[in-house]
């Protein structure tokens, strides 16, 4: 399986692809052909592969505005795009990578399809709500490609008062209306999974046997269901002020242009932790699974979840530093930002100790869970950085947190998402990818992603500021290794779906547990059929119970 | 002076700047001493029990509870120092000299406004002298923008509805960039400039070459009577309105029975939104000025006001 002649072995392959297997014939996929029978399924499984596709044209129309982007700050001048396109593009592609992409990537997708199958569930615990926040986001999906039509928006992502409300002349009620929307299939899906793992856990799943994925995706959801009204609330204020001339958040009205950050950010700061919460436990997954070994400190990896959830709330205030806010509000917020670090730190040092004796695979997910590592302690460690009231003083609103925030969330998130993808993609599909692409993939992903960011820190040290495109000569060596590396990254992301995509029609058959892991998910067929489980399981031990050899003790 | 890192790090103007990039320097040596162990600790394993690959893989029969406090608790007592060095030279910047030099600044979609307390304006560049300590007050006209001077470590949002300020010591003449950091709309990335730090003759020289109709206070005192401020705010009034001479810093008390400091906010809210703090023993009579003047103007009337002393107590 893990060679390359092995992994092309043409067997029973025929020229019109490998026929159908007998658990194909009865998994979810084959379990009605029609149309209707996906779009009106309400099996958590065929639902995850809507959101799949869904998220998957989304990354690809925000990296597209990113290419836009790259392309032209390749010279200092404004060449490519007028500064008004500029800015629509860089909003775009904010709006869309947030919010369509991030956001509801891996919860919506692998929460979905995992979190039954790892707790012994047959579904969700409301099917239909699930479907229903798929259609409520697919309705914001297609407000924000209308935006996109209709000219763009120029406000950036984070539609910053009095610019968004009065002073804009682009969609910007349309846009925020997107946005609204789209948190409605946040809340609803996050309600979701909260119900689903405290009441559809099958007999002997207790809270300390979860899957880590489903404490990740547990923390993420509380996270979503509390914050994302703020979000909400905030954009329906922006709504009115534009449309009815409401003084709410513009000065001239008698409003507080503050207010609208500290709203703005008391959602988006823990928003971080939605997009990387996830993340967090597809690697412990991964990690585990790779090393067959049981986690080390598997009640620290959980707890630090919540922990991170928790905190994310208190954090919000390092976003206003040279805003205007308090002295004594910024050192609270700097320390309260530090307190992050410890649960982060926790999980990266646990994942490490967890190698330590381990039976590594160098297969593709452990290469995409090494890559997110590496990438999340970067974009962790300026993190810490930046929490620093001084150094955040220069380098607020600099190509330095452009940078930070792209190793956390793309570097992070982004190949989390990936690794799960190549993880799980024999359990969803039913078939295997090449190994020899899919380390590739994983290699490039890292080396063009680092080469993309990376130069990005030393242009916000320098002084460049972001959300600009006419900048001084000085920055272009930087800017031009920077569009190289986004070209290679962009090769390196479209390549898997490609391969993957090949699978699903010449891969080999997976069989039931290809790599092989423990955990409820891989006691299925692969496909699994419809309702999973013909008879419930029951638990019966502790999660990632690999054989350790224990001193003193018989191998 | 052939500094090695000079190369690699933007121009340090002032001594605060050398302070901040010694933080950063430290804070990564740190972030190094943290990741390092993790990166070659996760190499090394992945190599050397690599499955398939014998190794000694026997386990201590215990795990160490204190493995997990000490890679919590380490880490954090080290950050923690830093949190204190980087608060307390951060807390500088909040705490302007007395003899600083003011300078009112005036943002706007796309462009900033520097008036010198001389009367000496400049649009996109601003003189000022080395060695001293210079402040600047700012106003914007619309929305956020952000004074970001890179080669002083300093940047400041310039927030409508409301004085900011940011202060600096430049310690070594040149030319440094200025930008807006705070996206402003369309032209933001063009809304920029240079700093040009002088000696002070040269600075001497540069204000007197600068075309002056007034100092900043003499077209306040001008404003102050065109207005029709001087009308209730003048000695012989009849009007029954605050004498302003020498009010600037003196503490006023208001109507609701609190007390305020009559700083540059408190005299633009006075003006602007003259209901919202009523001095204590006067009826709220003022009108707004909220669309008659502008920040600058504002500004200027401000500069007067400063510039009012008290009448010389007679013996």
């Amino acid at each position: 399986m893990t060679d390359f002649a092995e992994a092309h072995r043409p067997s029973n392959l025929s020229q019109t692809g490998l026929s159908e297997t007998e658990t194909e014939r009865v998994s979810y996929l084959r379990a009605g052909h029609s149309l209707s029978s996906w779009l009106f399924t309400t099996d958590h499984k065929r639902i995850a592969i809507l959101y799949l596709i869904s998220i998957t044209f989304f990354f690809f129309v925000g990296g597209a505005a990113a290419a836009l982007i790259r392309l032209d700050l390749l010279t200092p001048k404004a060449d490519l795009l007028t500064n008004e396109g500029y800015n629509r593009a860089f909003t775009i592609h904010g709006v869309i990578m947030v919010w369509f992409f991030l956001i509801p990537s891996i919860p919506n997708t692998f929460g979905n399809f995992l979190v039954p199958l790892m707790i012994g569930a047959r579904d969700l615990a409301f099917p239909r709500l699930n479907l229903l926040s798929w259609y409520i986001f697919m309705l914001a999906g297609l407000f924000t490609l209308f935006v996109l039509i209709a000219g763009g928006v120029d406000t950036g992502w984070t539609f910053y008062t009095p610019l968004s409300s009065m002073f804009a002349h682009a969609n910007v009620v349309l846009a925020a209306t997107a946005v609204f929307i789209a948190g409605f299939s946040s809340i609803l899906t996050g309600i979701n999974f909260i119900v689903t793992t405290h009441k559809l856990r099958c007999p002997g799943m207790t809270w300390g046997r979860l899957p880590l994925f489903v404490w990740s995706i547990y923390a993420t959801s509380l996270v979503l269901v509390l914050a994302t009204p703020v979000l909400s609330i905030t954009l329906v204020l922006i709504a009115a002020e534009r449309l009815f001339g409401l003084g709410i958040f513009n000065p001239a009205l008698g409003g507080d242009p503050l207010l609208y950050q500290h709203l703005f950010w008391f959602y988006s700061h823990p928003a971080v932790y939605i997009m990387v919460l996830p993340a967090l436990g597809v690697v412990s997954e991964l990690v585990a699974a790779a090393a067959h070994k049981p986690i080390f400190g598997y009640q620290f990896v959980a707890g630090s979840s919540l922990a991170i959830a928790v905190i994310g709330f208190f954090v919000w205030g390092h976003h206003m530093f040279v805003a205007g806010q308090s002295m004594y509000a910024s050192a609270v917020f700097s320390f309260l930002s530090l307190l992050v670090a410890v649960p982060s730190g926790i999980k990266v040092y646990n994942w490490t100790a967890t190698l330590y004796k381990g039976h590594i695979s160098l297969d593709p997910p452990f290469l995409f869970a090494m890559a997110f590592i590496g990438l999340f302690v970067v974009g962790g460690l300026t993190g810490l950085i930046l929490a620093m009231l001084a150094v955040d003083v220069h380098v607020h609103d600099t190509y330095f947190v452009v940078a930070h925030f792209h190793y956390i969330m793309v570097g992070g998130t982004v190949s989390a998402f990936f690794g799960a993808l190549h993880f799980w993609w024999p359990k969803m599909i039913g078939r295997k990818y090449s190994l020899v692409w899919g380390r590739l993939s994983a290699i490039f992903i890292f080396l063009g992603f680092n080469l993309t960011f990376f130069p990005q820190f030393l242009l916000g040290y320098w002084g460049m500021p972001r959300r600009y495109h006419v900048y001084a000569p000085q920055f272009q060596v930087l800017h031009v290794f920077s569009s190289t590396g986004a070209s290679v990254l962009a090769v390196a992301y479209l390549v898997p779906f490609l391969y993957l995509f090949y699978s699903m029609r010449y891969g080999e058959p997976a069989g039931d547990n290809p790599w092989p892991a423990i955990g409820l998910e891989w006691t299925t067929p692969s496909p699994p059929p419809k309702h999973n489980f013909a008879k419930i399981p029951v638990v019966s031990g502790p999660p990632y119970d690999y054989h350790v050899e224990i001193e003193g003790k018989d191998g | 002076m052939a500094d090695p890192w000079s190369s690699l790090l933007p121009a340090e103007a002032s001594n605060y700047s050398s302070q901040v990039d010694l933080l950063t320097g430290l804070m990564l040596v740190l972030a190094l001493g943290l990741s390092a162990p993790v990166f070659i600790l996760m190499a090394y394993f992945a190599v050397k029990y690599r499955r398939g690959k014998p190794a000694n893989r026997t386990h201590a029969a215990n795990r160490n509870i204190w493995l997990e406090i000490s890679w919590s608790a380490i880490p954090f007592v080290a950050l923690l120092g830093f949190y204190l060095w980087s608060t307390d030279l951060s807390a500088r910047l909040y705490h302007a000299p007395g003899n600083a030099l003011q300078i009112d600044v005036v943002a706007k979609q796309w462009m900033w406004k520097f008036q010198h307390p001389e009367g000496q304006g400049e649009i996109n560049e601003l003189h000022v002298p080395v060695d001293q300590p210079v402040r600047l007050i700012m106003a914007s006209q619309d929305v956020i923008h952000s004074l970001y001077l890179p080669a002083l470590r300093i940047k400041q949002d310039v927030v409508p509805g409301r004085y900011t300020s940011e202060w600096f010591t430049a310690n070594r003449p040149g030319i440094y960039m200025l930008a807006c950091a705070e996206y402003c709309g369309a032209n933001h990335s063009e809304m920029g400039g240079r700093i040009i730090v002088l000696d002070k003759a040269d600075y001497a020289r540069w204000l007197g070459q600068s075309s002056v109709d007034n100092s900043l206070a003499l077209a306040g005192a001008a404003l102050f009577r065109a207005r029709g401020c001087s009308g209730c705010h003048e000695p012989g009034a009849t009007v029954h309105a605050p004498r302003l001479d020498g009010i600037y810093g003196k503490t006023v008390a208001l109507q609701t029975g609190e007390t305020v400091i009559a700083d540059d906010q408190y005299l633009r809210d006075s003006i602007l939104l003259p209901q919202s703090q009523i001095a204590a023993g006067y009826p709220p009579i003022m009108p707004t000025f909220q669309n008659v003047l502008s920040e600058e103007d504002v500004l200027k009337i401000i500069a007067y006001i400063k510039s009012l002393q008290p009448e010389a107590n007679t013996q």
